[in-house]
């Protein structure tokens, strides 16, 4: 039977604010599950034309799927969301980018036909389930020297990168650090980000952290506005002495959730849905583990390639910040200015941090509003890197658009 | 240091053993950049099996929270302060362990004024005050709410109620007077005085809602994001809280007069706190709440200092913490597993035992009768009563598939029984009848299973003496209605063991039944009490007492009916049947009524006719009716009919019946409704001064259900 793939948009997504992972961190007392479930409700708030029972999928994704992130999430979320029981849900881990292969399953699904609607997100509370939380490598992988020790550890693979782009410099990682909190400060000021927020209440019964009692997570606890190079030069770099990665270039240990509606185009505009992002293609691509920072270069070479666009066809990026060097080793790909105006512009997960897995779609809820505010602007991407060695880029297309 | 935190370190003093509630104050940002927010959470830092309650500290941690919080409004530096509770709990009012230690008139007033002073500065901020009802809110935990300016409800709040006169007291921090100021006098009463009176019935959130004691209802997923979203649209004029007039007309009078009518109806004026309550309502019209939190503080330190409030803690302790745990049940790690059920008879009461033996245990349990179409019949009721519960809602059509599954009937016993654990008798009251059944039984059951029998007035003993293994015999007496009283005698008889004993506590845990451990006696508890009760009512009656008189005489125990009413219920024949039982027993003391005998000879089913629509003495009865010439007055009648009572549980507790007076009264509240407002009887026969009379002591320690000396 000939089919017509169908077009799917990005209805609308929305996310927690971030906190940092640790007893003095906003959400050491609340569950990770409660986090994506009042993302789910705040979705359906902000659409009331969706009628629930519409929705045909719900993919959540977190890395360390046990405990209140595992139990089948994506279905267990739905029904403590309120989502009528007959609308199904499946998890997802494809570490940092968790959130994004969410998106890009649930869309093949729109296009296919077998959905209408879904729901994509994910989340980590890495403060509950800390990197590693029981896993159990396979002793071949040393054995055999499937990879290098170090491809187990984040930031020893940053370190890797800078090792292999030796051009890509401390300094250039800091600097563009301090510039990633710059942009944050000036979105929040410009009220670029609380948009999407959904505020979350928070118990803190020790007062280690602060102040007693409930409380409302309104805004990324994170966040350094001001910081300067100064700040950041005396830094430690705990994956090397005298190494380049600090905790200044990097992405912290957060705790957060996000998520989307994603649909097929003629149902979003059949139900008065809003129409943020089309989806223009995506691809994921494997590198070598030790420096899976470079893997958002394969990835977009593969999308771009498939989508039948160049390069200079994307007028804006939103590049996952796990690590400076992995931004830069991506632009320097494509000779792009460290500072180009394209990349980044509300700053990126150095300021905001990145729970791993629900990180995918913060960069398009961003994207959506930059697309939105850019008419001129045809099309964008979003971009991650991939523990184990991997990269996944998806490019949109901006509805916006008025130019020809 | 302030006169409040002066009463309430006094309070404090008297009662060292409180669980401490916490007020936590933690600021934050409200949404839609509304300002920066004070929020206090109540926590006693436990859990929420223990839920949040105010003593004297905690009072004092509330109150020190909004000295805090006051100076931050007076200085500008919140838009706002809001009170709500740890999760699943907001809290559940005053700490009923420091209500009982107070023995004092002026200790009592304190604990009045000190909740009162630190609620009401809630409303005297220079900044608006929010509740959020997040979780079960009672008492004190729902007046704190009310002295805010606004108030939202979780969905999901499962319990919400103004419990004080269920009790014995008034809702006296601010309850009365300002609940029928916010919803108006007849609601009011609905939740003050009615469901109060009606087994201390529960709000649920959405009923909170519609009632209007909270401005807005939320889901409970994320129930505080959006009572502080709903804060700050309130806060920035966006959103506008509308409340109905109150009606401060006729309306309220009529309300005050309907709370009164139904408090009649439930205590007779037989216990004071809910006419206190009403007055404060009565009262509250004019809207002046200083003189009704006055009237409040009053009327609470003379109802803390009566016996009725004490008589309503001791029934609330009986039910909620006694019945838990039965006075000399064996260890329950003795008890067997209980995975097959048998019912020998498939009458009524069998079969009734049947449906609830397969509901709450939801094991197979196989009836036997003497012939297929009363085992058919039986089955058939069984299925009929499951399909009515599928009708009703109360089981879904899986479960009603799975419960009839369960229920079958058998007409040979070895068949039946032959895998059962626990068999139970419901089959003609007679000793010889009785015995055949159990013999036939014990012959094909397993070696370990437990024979029970549901005789309300045979000895057990006698019944269990002809088997090879008496020890696995226990009684297991059941109250009608069996699906709605939650009494279970459970015999222990001469040879039974601790095993076969603990199985049956397991069991009467499964069937949610209160059981009570009593002696094999004749007719064990209750029917030996009622008996006796209805007894001495037949006897001045038969000796010349008008019937009307009679009837009358004991209204103030507030009864669930009277007691020709209650002889009604259960049959003149089955009354006379159990009272020529003990008569047999005690002679001296039970007598066979001839004016009962020829009622039931003359195929009367009752004393009354109900044409008018009220219960009048049937012409027919009073033409069977002699009597003597001894007229007594209502008060006459009521001395010997409770000097009576009390003699007969003054014999039963000297013979051993039960391990203490606490279970007869447990007995008598769970197994024949008797008012929880007088803790069964005992309180109230100690507090009148009968016990002594008739005994010449008390049956309750002081200060267990009175004031302690």
């Amino acid at each position: 039977m000939p089919r017509t793939a169908r077009d799917v948009v990005f209805v609308d997504g929305v996310r927690t604010p971030f906190g940092k992972a640790g007893p003095k961190g906003i959400y050491h007392e609340t569950r990770a599950d409660d986090l994506v479930v009042k993302c789910i409700r705040e979705l359906l708030r902000r659409n009331p034309d969706l009628d629930p029972a519409r929705i045909d999928e719900v993919a959540l994704a977190a890395t360390t799927q046990i405990g209140d992130q595992g139990l089948t999430l994506g279905r267990t979320a739905a029904i403590l969301a309120g989502l009528p029981k007959s609308v199904p849900g499946f998890s997802v881990d494809r570490m940092c980018a968790g959130a994004m292969t969410a998106v890009t399953s649930v869309a093949g699904g729109v296009a296919f036909g077998a959905y209408d609607i879904a729901v994509a997100g994910g989340v980590e509370h890495m403060g509950r389930h800390p990197m590693g939380e029981g896993v159990d490598p396979n002793p071949r992988f040393v054995s055999e020297k499937l990879v290098d020790q170090s491809a187990l550890f984040m930031g020893m693979t940053a370190e890797n990168l800078h090792d292999r782009l030796p051009h890509l410099t401390k300094q250039r990682a800091d600097e563009y650090a301090v510039r990633s909190q710059e942009k944050a400060a000036k979105a929040y000021a410009n009220g670029k980000i609380q948009a999407d927020l959904v505020p979350i209440s928070v118990r803190r019964t020790s007062p280690e952290g602060g102040e007693t009692g409930w409380g409302l997570a309104t805004a990324d606890e994170p966040m350094r506005p001001g910081t300067t190079l100064e700040n950041l030069t005396g830094l430690k770099t705990p994956f090397r002495p005298h190494g380049r990665v600090t905790a200044g270039n990097a992405a912290g240990l957060n705790d957060g959730a996000t998520a989307s509606l994603i649909a097929a185009e003629d149902v979003a505009r059949e139900l008065g849905l809003p129409v943020k992002m089309r989806l223009v293609d995506y691809a994921f691509a494997g590198v070598e583990p030790e420096v899976m920072g470079i893997g958002p270069v394969p990835a977009t070479e593969k999308a771009l390639a498939k989508a039948g666009l160049t390069i200079d066809d994307i007028g804006l990026f939103e590049i996952n910040e796990a690590f400076a060097v992995q931004v830069l080793s991506l632009l320097d790909h494509y000779g792009i200015a460290d500072d180009d105006p394209r990349v980044n512009q509300y700053g990126g997960a150095i300021a905001f941090g990145h729970p791993l897995a629900s990180s995918g779609v913060r960069l398009m809820t961003q994207l959506a509003r930059q697309f939105e505010e850019q008419p001129e602007v045809r099309y964008g991407l979003t971009t991650m890197c991939v523990g184990f060695g991997m990269g996944g880029t998806v490019i949109w297309e901006n509805p916006h658009w008025e130019g020809k | 240091m302030s006169t409040t935190a002066e009463l309430l370190k006094g309070a404090a003093e008297l009662f060292p053993d409180e669980v401490v509630t916490q007020a936590h104050v933690r600021h934050l940002d409200l949404p839609k950049g509304a300002g920066r927010f004070a929020l206090i959470t109540l926590d006693n830092g436990l859990d929420h099996t223990k839920p949040t309650t105010f003593g004297p500290q905690s009072l004092a941690n509330l109150n020190v929270a909004i000295d805090q919080v006051e100076k931050e409004a007076a200085d500008g530096e919140i838009v706002g302060a809001g009170i709500t509770g740890k999760p699943f709990i907001f809290a559940v009012g005053a700490d009923l362990k420091g209500v009982e230690l107070l023995a004092r008139h002026e200790d009592a007033l304190a604990i009045g004024k000190g909740g009162h002073d630190v609620f009401k500065r809630l409303s005297a901020l220079a900044v608006p005050t929010f509740a959020y009802y997040n979780g079960a809110a009672m008492g004190g935990g729902v007046e704190v709410g009310l002295h805010c300016t606004y108030r939202t409800v979780s969905k999901a709040l499962p319990a919400f109620s103004l419990p004080e006169v269920f009790l014995g007291l008034v809702p006296g921090w601010g309850g009365c007077a300002l609940l029928p100021n916010l919803i108006g006098a007849d609601r009011a009463v609905s939740v003050i005085i009615e469901n109060s009176l009606n087994q201390n019935k529960q709000l649920k959130g959405q009923q909170v809602f519609d009632l209007g004691i909270a401005d807005a209802l939320f889901e409970g997923a994320d129930f505080l994001e959006r009572s502080l979203d709903w804060t700050a649209s309130v806060l920035k004029g966006e959103t506008e809280v509308a409340r109905p007039e109150i009606d401060r007309g006729e309306a309220w009078d009529a309300a005050v007069q309907r709370g009164k009518a139904i408090a009649d109806g439930k205590v007779h004026g037989a216990a004071p706190a809910a006419y206190r309550a009403l007055d404060i309502i009565a009262a509250a019209k004019n809207g002046d709440l200083r003189q009704g939190f006055d009237a409040e503080d009053q009327a609470l330190a003379d109802l803390i200092m009566g016996g009725e409030l004490r008589s309503g803690i001791y029934a609330f302790n009986l039910v909620q913490k006694r019945a838990k745990r039965p006075a000399g049940a064996p260890d329950k790690s003795l008890a067997r597993p209980v995975t097959k059920v048998g019912v020998v008879g498939a009458g009524l009461m069998a079969s009734q035992l049947a449906l609830l033996f397969a509901r709450r245990l939801e094991v197979p349990v196989v009836l036997t009768d003497i012939d297929q179409a009363r085992i058919d019949k039986g089955v058939e009721y069984v299925h009929g009563e499951i399909d009515k519960l599928l009708l009703k809602g109360r089981v879904n059509q899986d479960k009603a598939n799975r419960l009839k599954g369960l229920v079958s009937g058998h007409l040979d016993k070895a068949a039946a029984f032959g895998d059962a654990d626990f068999v139970i008798e419901a089959v003609f009251e007679e000793m010889g009848v009785k015995q055949q059944v159990f013999a036939e039984v014990e012959a094909v059951v397993p070696e370990h299973a437990i024979l029970a029998t549901n005789t309300s007035s045979l000895s057990v003993t006698e019944m269990a003496s002809k088997l090879k293994h008496p020890e696995r015999v226990v009684g297991f007496h059941f109250f009608n209605p069996v699906a709605i009283l939650p009494l279970l005698e459970i015999v222990r008889a001469e040879k039974t063991d601790d095993a076969s004993l603990a199985t049956a506590f397991a069991v009467a845990k499964s069937l949610k039944k209160t059981a009570v451990l009593v002696k094999d006696a004749p007719a064990f508890v209750v029917n030996r009490i009622l008996t006796r009760f209805m007894g001495e009512i037949q006897n001045v009656i038969d000796e010349g007492t008008s019937v009307e008189v009679a009837e009358k005489a004991v209204e103030p125990l507030g009864l669930p009916m009277s007691p020709l009413v209650l002889l009604e219920l259960v049959g003149p024949a089955i009354g006379l049947h159990v009272s020529e039982t003990l008569h047999g027993a005690f002679p001296e003391r039970f007598t066979v009524s001839p004016n009962l005998k020829a009622v039931v000879e003359a195929g009367k089913r009752g004393f009354y006719v109900y044409d008018s629509g009220k219960p009048e003495l049937d012409p027919e009865v009073a033409a069977l009716l002699k009597q003597g010439d001894a007229v007594l007055t209502e008060e006459q009648v009521r001395d010997r009919v409770l000097d009576a009572v009390a003699q007969e549980i003054r014999l039963m507790l000297d013979e051993g019946v039960v391990a203490e007076a606490q279970d007869i009264d447990l007995c008598l509240i769970t197994g024949a409704g008797w008012p929880f407002h007088l803790g069964g009887i005992t309180p109230y026969l100690d507090r009148e001064g009968v016990s002594e009379r008739v005994a010449g002591k008390k049956f309750l320690a002081p200060g267990v259900a009175s004031v302690p000396a």
